[in-house]
C-alpha cells in the first residue's frame, strides 16, 4: 500500500544528490543532507542560493529532476500525496487572499487540511492570540500592515501539527520583538514533536533556532553542523590585529601553538585561536614586541554565525555589495 | 479528503457575494440583454412574421419567448467560461501554492470551482426566467403547477451540465495560462463561434451545410433544445419554423452534454496534473 513508508525511509527528511536546473541555470547543484525526526534544521544562505528551489521540491510543488528526496518517510516522486499529508508550509512571499478576512484565511486552511470544527476553532483562537491579531479577526487581509500579514501567514502555517513543517524565511520583515515570540512558538511546536526545516538569511535566526545548520551558496551545501560546531571550526576566539608590518607579523604568529589559522584583511589580519583569546593575547603581544612590530589595533571576539558564513562562503550575507565590508568582518560590539 | 471541493466552493462563494459590483452586474447584465436586445429584436421579427400563417393546432410563440432560451444559454456560457479565471489569479498571486501543497486532492479544486460556477449560473438563470416572464416571454404558458416545477428542474439540469462542461474547460485553460489578458483573449475567441453557430437567436436549418453540422452538435444548441423543451413544450412554432422535440431527442441532447462535460473534465484534469505552480 502507498501509505507505508519506503524501506530505508525515515520520519525526517532525506535528500541525496539533489539537482535542479531552470534552463541552463543550476539552482540546486547536487545537495545531500538528512534531517532527523524532531530536529530543527536550517538552510542558511543568501538570496538566490537555491534554498527556495530545494523547499519547493521537498513540498512537491516542483517535480524532482535529479537525485532522491524523501519527507516524513515518503518519496516525493512516488508518494507526493502522502508527503503533502505530512507537511505544513509557510511560504516566503505573502500568499494571502486580499479579500478574505483573517478568520476566513485560517478557517480555509484548517478545512484544506481536514481539521475538525472544534480543532479549527481552538487552534484559530490560540494562534490569533499568539500573533496578536484577535482584534483583526474580521478584517480583510488587504487592510493589514505588512508585519500583520506575515504574522497571519505564520499562524496559518502553524494551524496544523504536521510531521514536518517547512518555513521559508519565516520572520522576514518582522520587528525584533515579534521575531523572538515567533522563535519561541516555533520551538514550542518543535517540542511537541514536529520536525522543522527552515531557510533563512538571518544569522541569528539560524543560530538561535536550529539544532543543525547547512550553509548553502550557489546551489551547494558548503558545510553542515551544529551552531556550536560550526563556530568552533573557526577556533575559540577571533583576534583582529593591525600592525606596522602585517606580513612579518603573520609569519611570526603562524608558529604559535594555539593559532589555528590566519586570514589576511585589507588593513590587518585575523587570527583564529584554539584557546581562550584573553590567555593567548599576552603571548601574541610579546612575540610581536620582541621583533619590534608595532600594534595599532587589537580586537577580540567569539566567532559568530556571521563569521562562520563569511569564512565558508567568502562573502557577507547582507545585501551589501561584495568586498565592501571585506572578509571575516569583525564589528565592534559583536553582532 | 472527501469534502475538499466544499472548501474551495465555500471560498469562491465568499468572493462572489463580497464583490458587490461584480455580483450586481453579473445579475443585471443578462436582464439587460433580454430587455434591450430581446424587445428590439422581437418587435421587428414579430412584425415580419405577422403575415406568416400558423398551421392549425400548432402552438406559435413570439420571438422574445424563443430567444429568452438563447439568453439563458448565453449567460451560462459567459459565466462558465469566465468561472475558471479565479484559478489564474490564485496562481499568479501565489495563493494556489497553499492549496497545491495541501493534502487536498487536486481534482477537488476543479470540482469546487465548477460547483460554485454552477451555483452562480443557477442564480442568474432563475433571475432571467423571472424577468423574462415579467416582460412577456411565454415560458411555461398553459403548464400546470407540477409541469412548471418539472420544467424548472429540467432547465436547471441542462444549465448545470452545460455549465460544468464549460467550467472544466475554463479551469483547464486558466491553469495553463500565465496572464489574465491571454485568458480573456482565448475566451472571447471561443465565445463568438459557440454563441453564433447555435440556435440561440435563430433556427439553424437554413445555415449552409457545414455550419449547420457544426451548429447541431454545438453544446450550446444541445442545451437550448433542452431549455425550449422544458420552457415552451415539445411542439411549437417560432420564426416560421415548426419545432418538434421527442423525448429521445432531448435525452440525446442531454447525453451529448454529459459527453462534452466528461471530455472537458478530462482536459482540466490533464492540465492540472501538468501544472507547475511555485
Amino acid at each position: 500500500m502507498a501509505g507505508i513508508p519506503a524501506p530505508g525511509g525515515h520520519p525526517g527528511i532525506e535528500v541525496k544528490n539533489l539537482e535542479h536546473s531552470y534552463g541552463d541555470f543550476k539552482a540546486v547543484d547536487g545537495i545531500s543532507f538528512s534531517v532527523k525526526e524532531g530536529e530543527i534544521f536550517s538552510f542558511l544562505g543568501p538570496n538566490g542560493a537555491g534554498k527556495s528551489t530545494a523547499i519547493n521540491i521537498l513540498i512537491t510543488l516542483l517535480s524532482l529532476q535529479k537525485g532522491e528526496a524523501s519527507v516524513a518517510g515518503f518519496d516525493v516522486t512516488k508518494d507526493p500525496q502522502k508527503v503533502r499529508e505530512s507537511i505544513g508550509v509557510v511560504f516566503q512571499d505573502i500568499t494571502l487572499d486580499r479579500d478574505m478576512t483573517v478568520w476566513e484565511i485560517l478557517e480555509f486552511h484548517g478545512r484544506l487540511y481536514n481539521m475538525s470544527r472544534e480543532e479549527r476553532k481552538k487552534r484559530i483562537d490560540e494562534l490569533l492570540r499568539l500573533v496578536q491579531l484577535e482584534a483583526k479577526k474580521d478584517e480583510r487581509t488587504k487592510n493589514l500592515s505588512g508585519g500583520m500579514k506575515r504574522r497571519l501567514e505564520i499562524a496559518r502555517g502553524l494551524m496544523t501539527r504536521p510531521k514536518v513543517l517547512f518555513l521559508d524565511e519565516p520572520t522576514l520583515g518582522l520587528d525584533p520583538q515579534t521575531r523572538m515570540r515567533m522563535w519561541d512558538y516555533i520551538k514550542g511546536v518543535n517540542n511537541e514533536g514536529t520536525t522543522i526545516f527552515l531557510t533563512t538569511h538571518y544569522m541569528d535566526e539560524a543560530d538561535r533556532l536550529s539544532d543543525r545548520i547547512s550553509i548553502i551558496d550557489h546551489g551547494k551545501i558548503i558545510i553542515t553542523g551544529t551552531s556550536y560546531g560550526l563556530k568552533n571550526t573557526l577556533g575559540q576566539d577571533l583576534i583582529y590585529l593591525e600592525t606596522s608590518d602585517n606580513e612579518a607579523a603573520i609569519r611570526i604568529l603562524q608558529g604559535l601553538y594555539s593559532v589555528r589559522d590566519i586570514k589576511s584583511k585589507t588593513k590587518g589580519f585575523v587570527l583564529m585561536v584554539n584557546e581562550d583569546g584573553t590567555k593567548v593575547l599576552p603571548a601574541i603581544i610579546d612575540a610581536l614586541r620582541d621583533r619590534r612590530i608595532e600594534l595599532s589595533t587589537i580586537n577580540l571576539k567569539k566567532p559568530s554565525m556571521d563569521d562562520v558564513f563569511v569564512f565558508y562562503t567568502g562573502k557577507e550575507l547582507r545585501d551589501e555589495p561584495e568586498g565592501k565590508t571585506g572578509y571575516l568582518t569583525l564589528r565592534p560590539g559583536g553582532h | 479528503m472527501t469534502y475538499g471541493f466544499a472548501t474551495i466552493y465555500w471560498r469562491d462563494m465568499i468572493r462572489f457575494v463580497r464583490f458587490k459590483t461584480l455580483l450586481f452586474s453579473s445579475l443585471l447584465q443578462p436582464a439587460l440583454w433580454l430587455a434591450f436586445f430581446g424587445i428590439a429584436m422581437s418587435s421587428s421579427f414579430d412584425r415580419l412574421m405577422a403575415g406568416v400563417p400558423v398551421p392549425p393546432g400548432v402552438h406559435a410563440v413570439g420571438y422574445l419567448t424563443f430567444m429568452a432560451a438563447g439568453i439563458i444559454a448565453m449567460t451560462t456560457l459567459f459565466t462558465s467560461l469566465f468561472g475558471g479565471i479565479v484559478i489564474l489569479f490564485d496562481k499568479n498571486w501565489g495563493l494556489m501554492r497553499e492549496i497545491l501543497a495541501s493534502p487536498m486532492n487536486r481534482n477537488h479544486i476543479i470540482f469546487g470551482i465548477a460547483l460554485s460556477g454552477v451555483t452562480k449560473s443557477f442564480i442568474q438563470v432563475i433571475i432571467i426566467m423571472a424577468f423574462g416572464i415579467l416582460i412577456g416571454a411565454a415560458f411555461f404558458a398553459g403548464f400546470g403547477a407540477m409541469q412548471v416545477v418539472l420544467g424548472v428542474l429540467g432547465i436547471l439540469a441542462f444549465v448545470g451540465i452545460f455549465a460544468l462542461g464549460f467550467l472544466f474547460l475554463s479551469a483547464g485553460i486558466a491553469v495553463s495560462m500565465e496572464s489574465p489578458e491571454g485568458l480573456q483573449g482565448i475566451i472571447t475567441l471561443l465565445t463568438m463561434p459557440i454563441f453564433f453557430a447555435s440556435n440561440a437567436l435563430y433556427p439553424v436549418d437554413s445555415f449552409p451545410e457545414f455550419l449547420k453540422v457544426l451548429s447541431i452538435y454545438n453544446p450550446m444548441t444541445l442545451m437550448i433544445n433542452g431549455i425550449r423543451y422544458f420552457a415552451i413544450g415539445p411542439d411549437f412554432l417560432a420564426l416560421g419554423k415548426h419545432y418538434v422535440y421527442t423525448t429521445s431527442d432531448i435525452a440525446l441532447s442531454f447525453f451529448g452534454l454529459i459527453c462534452f462535460a466528461a471530455i472537458t473534465f478530462w482536459f482540466a484534469w490533464w492540465r492540472f496534473k501538468k501544472a507547475v505552480v511555485t
